[in-house]
């Protein structure tokens, strides 16, 4: 909107009224295709409606999950000198580097009620990990994860140490300068990661599949919803749903990427 | 009288070895030297932000630092100010919030700004308080860092080369300014230098350095000392 009065005085009047015409024809062709999507999609509504709030509610609660543990030891690698570090990265990496599938057996392995480790989980909480949201939040969460360690650890280690001894030097006790001073300086690369892993965790399948199941209106995320309107006959309706999507995230990735340039 | 600060440290860091000693009693005091002479690396360790490897330090009569029963009291409570070369400023924070993340003697969000307002008007930085370091020129950093650097109420505080990255005509105003805080404020200072003209006008008392070592003191001639110790600083240094 903004760059269009710049943008004007550049062209001569026939070529503006040639912008104009097409910029109308697009729009009257968008405003069509979005009216019949939407009639149709409203009666789809029912389909897609839970997957779509329980994504949300999985990749809210798994980012949250990711992001906290994901930024303290982010902190951690970045600022502490310990043994098995570098160990601790390379498995806080593995989400990214090992397939979902893989990632969702040694969940299910570790989670079950029927292992050890799983079985005892189950008797200390009272609660069973897989084939219910839990085991969805879980799947979602490991796969953000290493998106919010490594981002965050790369942004904690840029920080300028010199700052952060000023603030020793006003008597600021250590956790106060890393939640005041380290941090806030940290937030651009840490909130870029979180993002990514907010997304991940929005997208997340494989593991998804394994430990969480594909349990309509239990444990269907939209993912799975995805997969499973293929075989059915609202196909294009989902595929013109799917399409709407990628316009819009592509949208709000270069809204995104303008407005930090 | 206790002495704001006595100081015998030795510190080794690759072929560089830095072995001093010296005592500070009030007023200022000025390590003058050329670059590499161990000067901002004395302030580090008595800052602790650096550890000795062997010696020890005294602020005001509380052993701070001493080798030999591994005592090492942290950065935070040695009660410590300390102004940088580039000021240091935190870049998300406004002046006002700089200077008030600093003040330990009160609490509550409101008091301590109020304390922090104080200093700014003291070094005349009352109209930065709502702006953010970035938008700062070299001198007005200077200023608000010398504020922050004072608002901690602190035993002693450390000037690391504060004027060598501004031009002569804010170098001139700010030393006047410095010199004026310091004395008001009754906090003994230890101030890094390498300009002898600096050394000089700022220093009750002149501590040479060259390579890690002390290499002489002497007390400033000057015709009226308006410091709170009525008196010239009784500062001594010993290579």
């Amino acid at each position: 909107m903004e760059r269009e009065p710049k943008a004007a005085p550049a062209l001569d009047k026939r070529k503006r009224a040639v912008v104009i015409s097409v910029v109308v024809l697009v729009g009257f062709g968008l405003g069509f295709g979005a009216a019949h999507l939407l009639a149709r999609y409203i009666a789809y509504w029912d389909i897609v409606s839970g997957p779509f709030f329980l994504s949300l509610r999985v990749a809210s609660a798994a980012i949250v999950i990711a992001g906290v543990t994901g930024v303290a030891s982010g902190y951690m690698l970045a600022k502490g000198h310990f043994p098995g570090r570098d160990v601790l990265e390379t498995v806080g990496s593995l989400p990214i580097i090992l397939p979902p599938t893989v990632i969702g057996y040694y969940l299910l392995e570790v989670l079950s009620p029927g292992t050890q480790v799983g079985g005892f989980l189950t008797r200390v909480t009272g609660h069973v990990f897989v084939y219910n949201v839990w085991g969805c939040i879980i799947a979602a969460a490991v796969a953000a994860y290493p998106f919010c360690l490594r981002a965050a650890r790369s942004a904690i280690a840029g920080v300028d140490p010199a700052l952060e001894q000023a603030a020793r030097t006003m008597g600021l006790p250590n956790w106060r300068v890393a939640l005041q001073v380290t941090l806030p300086l940290a937030r651009r690369g840490t909130a870029a990661g979180l993002t990514i892993g907010c997304a991940r965790a929005l997208g997340e399948y494989g593991a998804t599949l394994m430990i969480g199941g594909d349990i309509n209106g239990r444990t269907r995320t939209m993912s799975l919803a995805i997969l499973d309107s293929f075989t059915t006959p609202e196909r294009d309706t989902m595929l013109l749903i799917l399409v709407l999507m990628a316009i819009i995230a592509m949208t709000g990735v270069g809204l995104l990427g303008r407005s930090r340039s | 009288m206790t002495a704001a600060l006595e100081l015998a440290v030795a510190r080794q860091i690759g072929e560089f070895n830095l072995d001093v000693a010296f005592t500070v009693e009030s007023g200022m005091s000025v390590l003058f030297g050329p670059s590499g002479a161990g000067k901002s690396l004395t302030l580090a360790l008595i800052a602790g932000l650096i550890r000795p490897d062997s010696g020890t330090i005294t602020i005001n009569g509380h052993v701070v630092t001493d080798c030999s029963r591994r005592t090492y009291v942290s950065t935070q409570k040695r009660r410590v100010g300390m102004v940088f070369q580039d000021g240091l400023l935190l870049p998300h924070r406004s002046v006002i919030d700089n200077v008030a993340l600093a003040v330990r003697q009160t609490r509550g969000r409101r008091a301590r700004r109020a304390v922090a307002r104080s200093w700014l008007e003291r070094v005349g930085a009352e109209g930065l308080a709502d702006r953010r370091p970035g938008s700062l020129s070299g001198g007005q950093r200077q200023r608000v860092a010398l504020a922050r650097g004072l608002a901690g109420d602190p035993a002693l505080i450390l000037l690391d080369e504060p004027l060598s990255a501004l031009d002569a005509e804010v170098r001139r105003e700010l030393r006047e300014l410095i010199r004026g805080v310091i004395i008001s404020s009754s906090v003994p200072a230890v101030l890094v230098t390498h300009d002898a003209e600096e050394a000089e006008e700022l220093g009750d008392v002149i501590i040479g350095y060259n390579h890690g070592r002390v290499t002489g003191a002497r007390v400033v001639d000057r015709p009226v000392c308006p410091g709170p110790a009525s008196g010239a600083p009784e500062s001594t240094g010993r290579a």
